[in-house]
């Protein structure tokens, strides 16, 4: 196969991280009226990686491209991926439906074949369901390897080196191209949208699709039946002395 | 105002006698301890001489300030819980002649909130309670040693914020913030403290508690004394509550950071900004390539990608904030678009953040300088009011005269830098030196001030006096403004215990 890369970045639209999300009074999800959604961070920092790719590396990276599968309004966060430097972007519209990674998976497979896409990076789960599983499934679906919490990428030919964070250590894993490589933490720190791309984004195509148009069916597999918040900790107390502490403490039976 | 001659020299006069009249200080003993020991928690005491000594390195924190440039020997801490402490504690140290330094966080620049010798620092820390706040007129009153971020995260769910926001906020106290008149970064949309602070408690020289913490926009019921306590970093009483106005949250911010080739574009540039964005222009900030260097150099927020700031002389941060989001971003995207599509832009690029945490990012590097300079070395801070078009003259002059006097050299002074609020006409100079030294004092002063004078400047736009600048007090001051300010303090404070050595030279 060609070196060129044609990158696939999948990014979410989540509620920021910033903010401390609320159940709603029904107990069946979380509270988003007037709440500020954002790229979740874990794409954020997919995005910037195929950047970092493409720029350091002349005539490697022939495209990136973005896709989100969401509500109309994911195209915010396209938006804002295109502001950062990714060349074009796929708005799959699946209104407010929640839609599990299985079927996100077999989405993004369409997605790839159509874009024909090589490399897959994405984030190694999103914040607001923190399935981690996406990854994982479509490099089944596609029957392509995988390297998983990435902390480093290194491309050299088809060849590409991935060092990911283990329990107590790093882990080195080398594949050839085609493969998915889903991003940990602290691969990188994601940059801002730079003005001259943000009147650049303006101009770039923005394509949109049904889930229908790939031909993929969305059928939940999954029931919530309830959610509900940890109970909340009690405020503990300031002592005076040693003596009222291990009175306190005996009183806790904590000895 | 036309003050008679002859007034003004009675006044002198009796100043003059006040003052050799005035008694030395006495020192902190064991008595006044065992006294303190009768109506405060041990806790509440921290001293060299109680019966059982607390070892010095307790007393560090309070007698050092945090740029640890001045250091006071101070035997004893007292921390009160309540007013009625505070007021018991300073009868005492009225009756024996005590002096008494008020402290709020210690992240005062000026040295105002250390002890000269070894006076008592009464700290405010432990009065920490927000006493009430209403969410209809959004009149917020707390104790003293509220910290400003906390009183921030406070407010919050109540969809309200804080008037004044700075970099110390996670240390700084309101109390302190109300004695030194901080301005701070959101000055340019909510005012100084002078207009957003309703009333305050303050406990004077004589242990009084004068109460005026009045919850009331408006009472023309004569003289405004409150205001005499701010700004007075506590040289005529304790401020130990304030009530203070805070603002609705802002719906919608928004945040950019500017690369500008030139200095000259600065103005150019605040001009169309009020212009297009108008009442939602709430920061407009200003750095140079130096300060942000620095800032980058020690980790403080994401770093722009380098083609960005290729070439760029200066930096502005600009913040909107409104009700609406769609109608701010229609207005910051118009902004921008028209900066960036002018035939003769006054901007090289720039970025601009797409969520909190970049938010965040970008007020990091323009907050985080005061830290990354403090990280870089030792710093000469000047906090001047000038007019703006001399911004970037008061820094090259002063970077030029330290290069003539052979001290711009690495074992010296390494960087001069300036950054500071447009908005405010208030820019800060640092001069970052290997170390403090006479030599490098003696270039700067009063080498600064004079520029300052030259331009009827403030020699202290919101740091205030403290130690650092009595003696320049007068560059920006009259001969009779000094006058009457030394007999108002001489009215409140006839023994000179409070704060002593500050503010008046």
């Amino acid at each position: 196969m060609s070196n060129k890369l044609k990158i696939l970045v999948p990014v979410k639209r989540v509620i920021d991280f910033a903010i401390k999300p609320r159940i709603n009074k029904a107990g069946t999800g979380v509270d988003t009226k007037g709440v500020k959604f954002s790229m979740n961070p874990f794409c954020d920092i997919a995005l910037e990686e195929s950047l970092r790719l493409k720029e350091a590396n002349k005539g490697l990276v022939e495209k990136i491209h973005a896709v989100s599968i969401g509500p109309t309004k994911a195209q915010d966060i396209l938006r804002t991926a295109l502001a950062k430097g990714a060349d074009s972007t796929t708005l799959v519209d699946v209104g407010d439906e929640e839609v599990e990674p299985l079927a996100v998976a077999k989405l993004l497979q369409k997605v790839v074949e159509k874009e024909q896409s090589n490399l897959v990076i994405l984030g190694k789960q999103a914040i607001d369901d923190d399935s981690n599983q996406t990854g994982q499934i479509l490099a089944g679906l596609l029957n392509w390897p995988q390297a998983t919490f990435a902390s480093k990428v290194e491309v050299e030919g088809d060849n590409v080196k991935v060092t990911r964070e283990v329990d107590g250590g790093s882990d080195t894993l080398s594949a050839k191209l085609p493969m998915i490589i889903t991003t940990d933490l602290r691969l990188n720190e994601p940059r801002y949208a730079s003005l001259p791309n943000i009147m650049k984004a303006k101009k770039k195509p923005l394509e949109k699709l049904k889930a229908s148009d790939l031909g993929i069916e969305l059928s939940k597999r999954l029931k919530t039946l309830k959610l509900e918040e940890p109970a909340s900790r009690e405020a503990g107390i300031k002592v005076d002395s040693v003596d009222e502490l291990v009175a306190k403490l005996k009183e806790a039976k904590a000895i | 105002m036309f003050v008679p001659r002859r007034l003004v020299r009675a006044a002198t006069l009796s100043l003059r006698r006040a003052h050799t009249s005035a008694p030395a200080l006495n020192s902190v003993n064991a008595e006044d301890i065992a006294h303190f020991s009768k109506f405060l928690t041990p806790t509440s005491i921290i001293s060299t001489l109680s019966p059982q000594p607390s070892p010095s390195s307790e007393l560090a924190p309070f007698n050092n300030d945090w740029m640890n440039k001045y250091h006071g020997q101070s035997t004893t801490v007292i921390r009160p819980r309540s007013t009625q402490e505070v007021s018991e504690v300073v009868k005492r140290c009225n009756e024996r002649g005590i002096g008494i330094v008020p402290q709020g966080g210690n992240t005062g620049l000026v040295g105002g909130g250390v002890p000269i010798k070894d006076e008592l620092v009464l700290s405010l820390g432990n009065m920490n309670k927000v006493r009430s706040f209403d969410p209809v007129s959004g009149i917020l009153v707390a104790d003293a040693g509220c910290v400003l971020e906390s009183l921030s995260e406070y407010l919050a769910p109540h969809n309200h914020i804080m008037p004044l926001d700075l970099g110390a906020k996670g240390s700084c106290q309101i109390g302190g913030n109300v004695s030194t008149n901080a301005g701070g970064l959101r000055l340019l949309r909510y005012g100084s403290l002078h207009g957003s602070v309703l009333g305050l408690e303050v406990v004077l020289p004589d242990g009084t508690v004068l109460d005026q913490l009045s919850t009331l926009r408006k009472d023309n019921t004569g003289y405004d004394l409150k205001q005499l306590f701010i700004g007075a970093e506590g040289t005529l009483g304790i401020v130990t509550g304030v009530s203070i106005l805070t603002a609705p949250a802002p719906q919608s911010v928004n945040n950019v950071v500017l690369a500008l080739p030139k200095f000259d574009n600065v103005l150019p540039l605040f001009t169309k900004a009020k212009r297009q964005l108008s009442e939602i222009l709430s920061a407009f900030e200003f750095f140079d390539r130096t300060a942000y260097d620095l800032a980058v150099k020690h980790g403080q927020g994401r770093a722009l990608n380098e083609d960005e700031t290729e070439g760029a002389e200066c930096f502005v941060l600009l913040e909107t904030s409104g009700g609406n989001k769609d109608h701010d971003d229609e207005k910051l995207n118009g902004l921008l678009e028209n900066l960036m599509e002018s035939d003769e832009p006054l901007i090289n690029t720039g970025v601009i953040s797409q969520t909190p945490a970049q938010f965040s990012s970008l007020w990091a590097i323009r907050e985080g300088i005061t830290e990354a300079v403090s990280k870089e070395g030792k710093a000469y801070k000047y906090d001047i009011s000038i007019p703006l078009a001399e911004f970037k003259h008061v820094v090259d002059t002063t970077r030029e005269h330290l290069r003539s006097k052979g001290l711009m050299r690495d074992d010296a002074v390494k960087h001069v830098i300036g950054y500071g609020h447009v908005g405010d006409g208030n820019l800060h100079l640092n001069i970052v030196a290997t170390n403090y030294t006479p030599e490098i004092e003696a270039a700067l002063e009063p080498f600064v001030y004079e520029l300052v004078a030259k331009y009827k400047g403030s020699v202290s736009a919101e740091h205030g006096v403290g130690v650092m600048k009595t003696h320049a007090l007068h560059y920006s001051k009259s001969d009779t403004s000094i006058e009457w300010m030394k007999r108002i303090k001489q009215i409140f404070d006839p023994k000179g215990i409070m704060n002593p050595g500050k503010v008046l030279p």
